[in-house]
């Protein structure tokens, strides 16, 4: 009788530590799944530069600061690591490269009427602002997963099977601070 | 959040399975008043059945034919189309097909059976009137709807909710043929038969807790989608700013039917202003809170 109980009893918290596994692993692939979707959209962007480098080159070849500067910041992205913080200082270095040129180009009209110069334009604030959904996307996962990691019982859960929490994405100071506008 | 999406698929069956006793109710009365009992129970059966089946896989085709609804060129909507894939990325949806319907009235809807299987639609009048952060709130609702099941629901309704009034409706109708001047044999003993009296009750009520269903089904969902349209698109004044042009707005959508009426972001009919005694028949029936309602919602998040 007494051996009935223990094995319904095991049996019980058997199961219950299974499911709040499974939940934990479906959480955990959410915010891979979400981080994978932010390189995505960043692989997309970056390969959109070359094609922007030359269209810009045909029009204001004696650029070169400006074109360098993209171009390196672009190869310094390609190879950069994997962690949050990381990517988000690769990114920036793009981002302000970038608006660098397109600052540039509001002095050739010639340029500023090439169509293909308008459309990649176009399509690069476009991807911009899919990067800032898609890591909106991530923060909300990571949210969940932290939480449901933190939650009791499923805290011991986590630290059995070695859960970790996930680093937030935070957006870097130059990146918050106001661009300069100057006429 | 993943609790209320729980509950919307419970809630989904539970609706079916409301639906399927409705028709199988009318299919007794139908029986009792034209036939005898057990054909039409048995057709009815079968009715509600195939109803059941095929509004789970088609509705969506169906509401979206109904209301005219034509996909956006992928060329001619780009600003759409953009938006839509942005949000989806940010709500982590699968892009959903995206639908135009030529109407001066603004007003959106979504539909399908679950995220993979979506559609929203917008009229030309809402691409018209809004700008871009209103458009994002009105699009962030419409794929909230998508994320949390509830178009499934909503979507079903409309099937549902069209047979049971086509099938109560014809009845009646041969009903009112025979009436009256042809006796039929078995007419004169069947003149008290008591069955026959609660089918007709049946049938008239039929329609209108049908009605009532939808209604309620509708009303809850559209504030939960205004507050996760916000969690979305993390900027309360837009979507804020959008119903309150949609509050202005008094054009009707002619493009929405009664059927399907509880799927637009704004309720497509704008009843009688309701004061009084028929306040309370209104809110019964009515498919949207009121906007003002939900402004005032949002304002406070």
């Amino acid at each position: 009788m007494n051996l009935v109980i223990v094995v319904v009893v095991v049996a019980v918290i058997a199961l219950i530590v299974g499911g709040v596994y499974n939940q934990l692993v479906r959480r955990r692939n959410e915010v891979d799944n979400a981080w994978s979707q932010i390189d995505v959209q960043l692989k997309r962007r970056l390969d959109l530069i070359p094609n922007l480098v030359e269209t810009v080159k045909g029009y204001a070849a004696h650029e070169k600061t400006a074109l360098e500067a993209v171009i390196s910041a672009r190869n310094s992205a390609m190879s950069t690591g994997a962690s949050p913080h990381e990517q988000a200082a690769a990114d920036n270095a793009v981002s302000s490269a970038l608006r660098q040129l397109f600052a540039l180009s509001e002095a050739y009209p010639d340029l500023k009427a090439n169509q293909g110069f308008v459309s990649l334009q176009d399509e690069l604030s476009n991807t911009e602002s899919r990067i800032a959904y898609a890591r909106q996307f991530y923060g909300d996962a990571v949210e969940t997963y932290n939480t449901a990691i933190q939650k009791f019982p499923a805290v011991f859960v986590a630290s059995m099977f070695k859960f970790s929490e996930r680093e937030f994405f935070a957006a870097e100071e130059a990146a918050r601070s106001v661009p300069e506008v100057k006429f | 959040m993943n609790d209320l999406i729980a509950a919307n698929k419970r809630r989904t069956f539970f609706l079916l399975f409301g639906f399927v006793v409705i028709t199988l109710l009318v299919g007794v009365a139908v029986g009792s008043l034209i036939d005898n009992g057990t054909t039409g129970t048995l057709i009815a059966l079968v009715i509600a059945a195939v109803m059941a089946f095929s509004s789970y896989w088609k509705s969506d085709k169906i509401a979206l034919a109904v209301s005219r609804a034509h996909p956006a060129d992928e060329q001619e909507y780009r600003r759409l189309h953009n938006l839509v894939e942005g949000l989806c990325i940010a709500g982590g949806l699968p892009k959903p097909k995206v639908y135009i319907i030529q109407d001066d009235a603004p007003n959106a809807f979504a539909t399908g059976r679950n995220p993979k299987n979506a559609a929203i639609a917008v009229t030309t009048g809402l691409l018209h009137v809004m700008n871009r952060v209103e458009l994002e709130g009105v699009v962030a609702h419409e794929l909230s709807h998508i994320k949390n099941y509830d178009i499934l629901v909503s979507t079903l309704a409309v099937t549902l909710v069209g047979t049971i009034a086509i099938v109560t409706d014809l009845t009646l109708r041969m009903m009112w043929w025979n009436g009256g001047r042809v006796a039929r044999s078995g007419d004169r003993n069947d003149r008290n038969n008591p069955l026959a009296l609660i089918g007709l009750v049946l049938l008239l009520l039929a329609p209108i807790l049908a009605k009532v269903m939808q209604a309620a089904v509708s009303r809850r969902r559209e504030t939960l989608a205004d507050v996760s349209a916000v969690r979305m698109t993390r900027y309360p004044p837009g979507l804020i700013s959008a119903l309150e042009k949609l509050q202005a707005d008094n054009t009707v959508t002619h493009s929405a039917s009664m059927a399907t009426a509880h799927l637009w972001i704004e309720q497509p009919m704008s009843g009688v202003k309701d004061t009084g005694r028929l306040g309370m028949w209104h809110k019964l029936f009515n498919t949207h809170p009121p906007l003002a309602e939900r402004i005032a919602l949002l304002r406070e998040m």
